[in-house]
C-alpha cells in the first residue's frame, strides 16, 4: 500500500517533468513573425504543423531571426529595437532586452558566441554575448564629426569578423571581434549612395551591398580587402527612368546559383542575372514588378520571386537553366516572405492580408498544405544556423 | 463649359476639406499606412528608413508641402511618388490623420 502511494506521488511529482523532457530534435524547426500582434509561431517542417506561439514579443513589423548553432535557441531582431532570445523546445521567452530605439536586423558569429544588432536610432552596432544578451562593445556609425548613420546589411564572416554598411554615410564597416570588447573597424569610403541592404555569398568571399542614391551594386572581395570596394554593374539602368519602388528589395534573398547571381533591380521591374566570374550583366528577366526577395531553391535550379506593392499578390518562378519564367502562382493578398525546407522540396510563403501560410511543392507547384497564422511576415527554419551570412 | 472647368479646377480642394471618403476606404488607407508605409516609417510611424511621422514630428509643417511628397516624393531619396495608388483628396485625408494625435 504505501509503496503504490509512493509510486502514486512520484507519478504526479515527475510525470509534467517526464513530459518536457519528450526527446526531439530542432532541425526541422523554425519561426514565423506575426507582424501585428507581437508574436512569433514556433513550427515543424516535417509535419508542417503549428507547435507554439510565443507572445509579448514588442514590434515585429520587420523582425528577422538568426539561430544558435545548436539550432535550439531564436534570436529574433524587433524593430523597436528588441532582441529576444526563444528556447524553441520550451516554446518561452528565455531572455529579452530593449538595447535601441529603431533597429533593422542582426547576425550571429562564426564561432556562434556573439550577437550583433544593426541600428537606426541611435546609428551603431551593438556587440551582445550570445548567452546573456550582456552588452560587449557598443559602436556608433559615426560619420561627417558628429553625424550617426543608419546601418544596414550586417552579416557574419569568416574570422570571426562581422561586416555592414552605413546608409547616410555611404561606407562599409568590416569589424574584427575576435576581442569582442575591443573591436576593430577597418572602414571603406565612398561605396555609392545610400547602400540599402547587403549579402554575403554563401561561400562567404564577397559582400555585396545594393545602393539605391545611385545605380549598380558595391563589391568587397574578403579575399583581397587591399583592393577595396569596387562597384559593379554601375550603367545598369542609367538611362532609364526609374519607376516607383514602394518596397526596398532585401538582399538577404540575393541569391547564387552556380556561377550565376540573381539580384532584384532597383526602380526596373526585373530581375538582374550576374556573372560572378567578371561580375558582368549575363540578362535582365522581365519580371511581374518591383521584386523584393529574389531567393534561390537550395540546388540552385529554381528562383523564386516576391514583389512589392501593387504586384504583391504573385510570386514568379525562373528556371535557371534558361533563365526563364516558367511560372507565376497567386497565393494571395500581400505575398511577404518565403523560405524553402533545407533541400528545397517545399517552400513556405507568407501571405500577410489573408492570415496565412502556403506550404508548395516546388517540382509540381501544387499546394499541400495551409496553415493559419495572423499575419505572417518573416519565415526562418533552423537549418540557417549553419549558414554563413545567415 | 468654363462653369464645369471650374468646377473641376475646385474640386479636390473642395472635396480635401469636406472630409468625405468612404469609410471603407479610410480602412483600406489606415492599413495602407500601417502595412506599406509602415515598412520604411516603422509600422507605428516612429520612423525607420524613412522619418517618424508623427503628431509632433509634422506639427508646423504645411498640409500642402505633405500632400505633395506624398503625391510625388522626393527625388535622390527613398520617398517613392504614390500618385498611381493615392489620389490628392486621399493624401489630404492621410495628412489629416497623421496630424492628428491617435
Ligand atoms: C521606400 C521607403 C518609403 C515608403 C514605402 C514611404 N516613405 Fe515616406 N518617406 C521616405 C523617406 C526616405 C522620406 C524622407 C524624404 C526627405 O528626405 O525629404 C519620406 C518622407 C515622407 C513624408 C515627409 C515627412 C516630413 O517630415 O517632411 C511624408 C508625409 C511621408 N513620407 C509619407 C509617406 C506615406 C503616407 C507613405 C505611404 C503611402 C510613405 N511615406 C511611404 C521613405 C518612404
Amino acid at each position: 500500500m504505501i509503496r503504490s502511494v509512493v509510486f502514486l506521488f512520484f507519478l504526479l511529482f515527475f510525470q509534467p517533468v517526464l513530459c518536457l523532457a519528450e526527446l526531439r530534435g530542432t532541425g526541422d524547426l523554425g519561426v514565423i513573425i506575426e507582424r501585428a500582434s507581437h508574436s512569433a509561431l514556433i513550427i515543424n517542417t516535417s509535419d508542417r504543423s503549428i507547435l507554439s506561439r510565443i507572445e509579448g514579443l514588442g514590434d515585429v513589423s520587420h523582425a528577422s531571426v538568426v539561430f544558435s548553432r545548436d539550432q535550439r535557441y531564436a534570436y529574433i531582431f524587433g524593430r523597436d529595437g528588441g532582441l529576444s532570445i526563444i528556447d524553441l523546445l520550451s516554446g518561452k521567452i528565455v531572455k529579452r532586452i530593449l538595447q535601441a530605439g529603431n533597429s533593422i536586423g542582426g547576425a550571429i558569429s562564426q564561432d556562434g558566441k556573439l550577437i550583433a544588432v544593426s541600428n537606426y536610432t541611435p546609428g551603431g552596432v551593438k556587440i551582445f554575448s550570445g548567452d546573456t544578451l550582456e552588452l560587449l562593445a557598443d559602436i556608433p556609425a559615426f560619420y561627417n564629426d558628429k553625424q550617426r548613420s543608419k546601418v544596414i546589411g550586417l552579416v557574419d564572416a569568416p574570422g570571426q569578423r562581422f561586416i555592414c554598411s552605413l546608409f547616410d554615410a555611404g561606407e562599409m564597416w568590416l569589424i574584427d571581434v575576435k576581442n569582442p570588447k575591443q573591436p576593430k573597424i577597418k572602414k571603406f569610403q565612398n561605396i555609392g549612395k545610400q547602400p540599402y541592404d547587403a549579402l554575403l555569398t554563401p561561400d562567404g568571399r564577397y559582400y555585396l551591398a545594393g545602393l539605391f542614391g545611385e545605380p549598380g551594386l558595391a563589391l568587397l572581395d574578403l579575399w583581397n580587402t587591399e583592393a577595396g570596394v569596387k562597384r559593379i554593374l554601375g550603367d545598369y539602368g542609367k538611362h532609364e527612368t526609374k519607376l516607383p519602388v514602394y518596397k526596398m528589395p532585401h538582399l538577404e534573398g540575393w541569391t547564387i546559383a552556380g556561377n550565376r547571381m540573381f539580384v532584384p533591380a532597383v526602380g526596373q521591374h526585373e530581375v538582374l542575372v550576374v556573372n560572378t566570374v567578371n561580375w558582368q550583366l549575363i540578362k535582365r528577366i522581365a519580371v511581374a514588378g518591383q521584386p523584393v526577395f529574389v531567393m534561390a531553391r537550395p540546388d540552385g535550379r529554381q528562383i523564386w520571386v516576391n514583389f512589392a506593392l501593387p504586384d504583391n499578390h504573385q510570386l514568379q518562378i525562373i528556371d535557371v537553366k534558361n533563365m526563364e519564367l516558367i511560372k507565376t502562382l497567386t497565393p494571395g493578398k500581400a505575398v511577404l516572405h518565403m523560405e524553402f525546407t533545407p533541400r528545397g522540396e517545399n517552400v513556405w510563403v507568407s501571405v500577410r492580408d489573408e492570415n496565412k501560410i502556403v506550404i508548395y511543392d516546388t517540382n509540381s507547384f501544387a499546394i499541400e498544405k495551409n496553415l493559419t497564422a495572423n499575419k505572417p511576415s518573416g519565415i526562418f527554419f533552423t537549418s540557417r544556423a549553419n549558414q554563413l551570412g545567415l | 463649359m468654363w462653369r464645369t472647368l471650374l468646377l473641376l479646377v475646385i474640386m479636390p480642394v473642395a472635396f480635401a476639406e469636406t472630409d468625405n471618403l468612404m469609410p471603407q476606404r479610410k480602412q483600406v488607407l489606415q492599413e495602407l499606412l500601417k502595412n506599406d508605409c509602415g515598412a520604411c516609417h516603422g509600422l507605428t510611424l516612429k520612423g525607420g528608413l524613412g522619418p517618424p511621422l508623427l503628431p509632433e514630428a509634422l506639427a508646423g509643417k504645411s498640409d500642402t508641402m505633405l500632400v505633395d511628397k506624398i503625391l510625388h516624393g522626393r527625388t535622390g531619396t527613398a520617398m517613392p511618388a504614390w500618385e498611381k495608388i493615392i489620389n490628392v483628396q486621399e493624401a489630404h485625408w492621410l495628412v489629416q490623420y497623421l496630424k492628428k494625435s491617435r
